[in-house]
């Protein structure tokens, strides 16, 4: 027989909000369980009225989704959390936003729309931004199209179960070479399948292809999540809901 | 600014050299700093510039009361700094050798090598050869005779600075005591000597530190051994120095009321809550706890200094859980209308109080369900320690079977699902018989838990290790028992607890094997011998030894076979044997203010089983302590009381409705 707790149960959602965050600098060392741990207190600090879980162990009601790996930088994380009371938006940004440290910057926050649909299914690509130093933008360019050139390229991940050969190719969108203050650049379109492929394995992609060996680690940075739209390019996870809200603005700013 | 002589000038940060590495080691997060709360200053801001080391991996190290509150007192300081530094793990460290990156703080990335003191906080003895690789990784030399002006001073402190001597070679001091006023004196004498252009050298630094009450420098002290192995004297090398050495007492904990502002890591660590320290000291007069011996006498901090340090800290660090911490939390003399007061100013915040285990005779329900009204509703912890009434009269932690039972019967009447249990087993003049009644007890908790709580799903967790005998207290004569032993006594409880399926099934049994705490004997009682057995354990590649996947028994075994024959002496010298009433203990000339004579009676006392009471409550029995410290109990109750926040944590940041525009929050002091 389930046990209950004495007392009335938590208090219901009333509010959805949406966030898109930031892992820049030496934070890009923090894996998904840290900065859930840091979310989750800066929520706190912040006095965000949060709702929770009925139970004996009543959990704040958080969805994180798509989390970059450890050690790749990002400017589009995103969260889903719900509110017992409703809040501005733009205040719970600022608010919690100055409750975290820097690195983890809160960059949007916009009221969930009913019936817009889930956000994680919004968020089926990244667009990656890979810095090689040390890697020669001519070799890096042939690397690329030795890639897209291929039919399949397949590549060992590492997983918690073992090893596990995924193909790297399949998930790539598009990709391009640039260089910015003589580093070379690679900026590359993934759609997210299961298992993930990630920055990592399209460097090995590249190496298996063009036996492409960085001599530093790479440095990679998620610039964007979003859906695939047909031009290859990836769109804001966010809009369905902003331009929503943008349609009811019957309901003042609140201060 | 001003910019002070001698070598404080700006250094760089290591991390643009580190991050690459980063990319390549487990868990690198905690080599990146950026913590809640953490603070970075300019270096040539202040004449003193401080490291401060935990010497354990950063997980166990961050949540460190001690080393937090000396870094928040030192940064307090217009002239000083302090950055953190922790144990750095096998698969960083092999990469900054190869790469020449040094022991580095996680603040700003400076190199260890360019502070002035390098203050090492040891809770344990296994943390010394994460020492050595600490100071091997920041290119000083280990051995404190080979340092110059250029090397920062290594300062050891915390309880296992009451004997410091296994790691006398390789420290410059060690401070006994309360870190908090010490540390200030110490950055006194460094400026000082420091804007005179460093007169005598380190040699003279070295002198005026010595001078400081609580400071040790082990190199002015000499030792020889007698033809039997033992110590024959311990005298100073020079007569401006103290031939005793005092340990320090903060008087007034509400005058130092940190943290303040506690580190919140973005990294997982050991403890996932925000502690407040209510009182400092214990005489319950446990005659195995080190703790309670040398940190007498007992002062609390009031109900209501105890209440702005969880509110301000609630609101610096956003954790959900609050301990309130101490030697034995149930005893404070506030502490039922504390937890009360607590609940009632964070009712509906989901805000958990926890203490951190809890004496049978002070437990009551009240008290308990107070501390889980607001937050999730955890496990018990008592603490027997002894599996017999007999044992626990030898080691002064009297409570009878019949208290215990009921204790943890009305606890799972009451709801609780999970017990623990602590014992000890291999305490002085134990036998099988007293360890088999740790048995007997759990399986009675269960049947009579069972009973009161109508339910099967109660469960108890046993949790076991060997006890190593420490410097200070009245076992400090005693003999080990043996790994054997202690293996020998674990293997038959867990049978007897397996004998019945139908019990033992709700029982679990947690257990250390003998063999760690046989190495942790040898450096608890150690003298400056040992130093050469720690020495070559570090080089033979041993470290991280309070980490089962690291330690190795053998290393230790070989090292201290191999090192201490010249000596004459062995392990079992050092671990197995009882001492006489006047050995010259290593220890001896470190004053914890403890009598040695009533340590020595106590002793005795213990063997015929004799119970000692608590001096808060039965009146002075003479160990010592106050009188030789200038010292005295510090105790409430205070009749204050804690006046309701009038909103839960304060100004709302995120405020909505007119109406929540709150005012200030009142504050009861």
């Amino acid at each position: 027989m389930a046990r209950t707790p004495d007392g009335p149960p938590p208090p219901p959602t009333v509010q959805r909000l949406r966030l898109r965050y930031t892992k820049r600098g030496p934070l890009r060392f923090a894996s998904h369980r840290d900065l859930a741990r840091a979310l989750e207190r800066a929520l706190r600090r912040a006095q965000v009225p949060m709702a929770f879980s009925a139970g004996f162990s009543p959990h704040p009601k958080i969805s994180y989704m798509g989390a970059a790996p450890t050690g790749a930088a990002s400017e589009a994380e995103y969260f889903e959390i719900g509110l017992s009371a409703r809040r501005d938006p733009e205040q719970v940004r600022a608010a919690l936003d100055a409750s975290l440290p820097p690195g983890i910057d809160i960059l949007e926050c916009v009221e969930a729309v009913e019936g817009s649909g889930s956000l994680a299914d919004r968020l089926d690509a990244t667009r990656w931004r890979i810095d090689l130093p040390g890697v020669d933008a001519d070799e890096l360019a042939a690397a690329v199209q030795a890639l897209l050139a291929a039919e399949t390229v397949m590549v060992t991940k590492r997983t918690k179960n073992g090893t596990r050969d995924v193909d790297a190719r399949e998930a790539v969108v598009a990709a391009a070479v640039a260089v910015e203050a003589g580093c070379a650049i690679l900026q590359v379109v993934v759609r997210q399948l299961t298992p993930t492929v990630r920055p990592d394995d399209v460097m090995a992609a590249l190496a298996a292809v063009a036996d492409l060996h960085p001599p530093l680690p790479p440095r990679a940075v998620r610039e964007a999540q979003g859906r695939l739209d047909d031009s290859g390019g990836v769109a804001d996870p966010l809009g369905p809901d902003r331009v929503a809200s943008s349609h009811c603005q019957g309901e003042p700013a609140q201060v | 600014m001003a910019v002070y002589p001698g070598r404080a000038m700006t250094v760089e940060s290591l991390y643009p050299r580190l991050e690459p590495l980063l990319a390549q080691v487990q868990k690198p997060i905690q080599y990146v700093g950026g913590e809640l709360n953490a603070q970075i200053k300019p270096w040539d801001d202040v004449a003193v510039h401080w490291a401060l080391m935990y010497p354990d991996a950063y997980e166990v190290g961050l949540p460190n009361q001690g080393l937090m509150i000396l870094y928040e007192v030192l940064n307090e300081r217009p002239d000083a700094l302090a950055e953190r530094t922790y144990a750095v793990w096998p698969d960083l460290a092999g990469l900054m050798r190869e790469n020449g990156v040094g022991q580095f703080t996680v603040d700003a990335h400076r190199p260890v090598r360019s502070f002035d003191l390098l203050g090492v906080s040891f809770a344990t003895e296994l943390g010394y050869t994460n020492l050595l690789e600490a100071l091997d990784l920041a290119d000083v030399p280990l051995h404190a005779v080979d340092r110059d002006e250029s090397h920062p001073v290594v300062v050891a402190g915390g309880h296992a600075a009451f004997n410091p001597e296994p790691v006398g070679d390789f420290i410059d001091c060690a401070v006994l005591g309360d870190g908090e006023q010490v540390v200030g004196d110490i950055t006194d004498v460094v400026a000082a000597w420091k804007s005179q252009g460093c007169p005598g050298g380190r040699v003279e630094l070295l002198a005026r530190l010595a001078r400081i009450d609580g400071v040790y420098v082990p190199r002015f002290y000499a030792v020889t051994y007698s033809g039997d192995g033992a110590i024959a004297e311990v005298l100073r090398t020079r007569d401006d120095v103290p031939a005793r050495i005092g340990k320090r007492t903060v008087m007034d904990l509400d005058e130092w009321p940190y943290p303040k502002q506690p580190l919140v890591p973005l990294a997982e660590s050991v403890h996932e809550r925000m502690s407040v320290e209510i009182f400092r000291g214990c005489t319950r007069g446990c005659r195995f706890c080190q703790a309670g011996m040398i940190t007498r006498p007992v002062r609390e901090r009031t109900i209501t200094g105890i209440g702005s340090m969880v509110d301000a800290g609630l609101k610096a660090t956003g954790y959900e859980e609050v301990g309130l911490l101490s030697l034995s939390s149930a005893d404070h003399s506030e502490i039922g209308q504390l937890a009360k007061e607590l609940a009632d100013r964070y009712e509906g915040s989901n805000t958990g109080l926890s203490l951190p285990s809890t004496r049978v005779d002070a437990f009551n329900v009240t008290l308990a369900n107070e501390l889980s009204r607001n937050g999730r509703r955890s496990g018990l912890t008592f603490a027997p320690e002894g599996g017999s009434e007999r044992i626990r009269r030898v080691i002064n932690k009297t409570v009878s079977k019949e208290d215990l039972v009921r204790t943890v019967t009305t606890a799972y009447a009451n709801g609780w699902r999970q017990v623990k249990l602590y014992f000890m087993c291999g305490l002085p003049t134990e036998t099988d018989e007293d360890v088999l009644e740790i048995a007997e007890l759990a399986v009675e908790v269960i049947r009579a838990g069972r009973e009161a709580s109508g339910s099967k799903d109660i469960r108890c967790t046993v949790s076991i290790g060997g006890f190593v005998p420490k410097p200070h207290t009245p076992f400090q004569w005693a003999g080990q028992a043996s790994a054997a032993t202690i293996d020998h006594r674990l293997r038959i409880l867990r049978e007897a607890i397996n004998a019945d399926r139908r019990i033992g099934r709700s029982i679990g049994l947690r257990y250390h094997d003998g063999k760690p705490g046989v190495i942790e004997g040898l450096l608890s009682r150690g003298d400056r011998r040992v130093g050469r057995v720690i020495e070559r354990v570090w080089r033979d590649g041993g470290h991280f030894d309070g980490w089962s996947e690291h330690f190795s028994y053998d290393r230790w075994v070989t090292a201290a076979a191999e090192e201490l024959a010249p000596y004459g002496v062995d392990l079992d010298w050092y671990t197995t044997r009882e001492r006489t009433e006047h050995e010259v203990l290593p220890w001896d000339h470190l004053d914890s203010g403890l009598d040695k004579e009533w340590l020595w009676d106590d002793w005795q006392d213990a063997i015929s089983e004799d119970e000692v009471g608590d001096c808060r409550w039965t009146g002075c029995y003479d160990c010592g302590v106050c009188p030789t410290m200038g010292t005295e109990i510090q105790i409430g109750p205070t009749g204050r009381s804690l006046i309701p926040l009038s909103v839960v944590g304060a100004r709302p940041q995120v405020d909505v409705d007119v109406d929540a525009a709150a005012p200030d929050p009142v504050h009861t002091h």
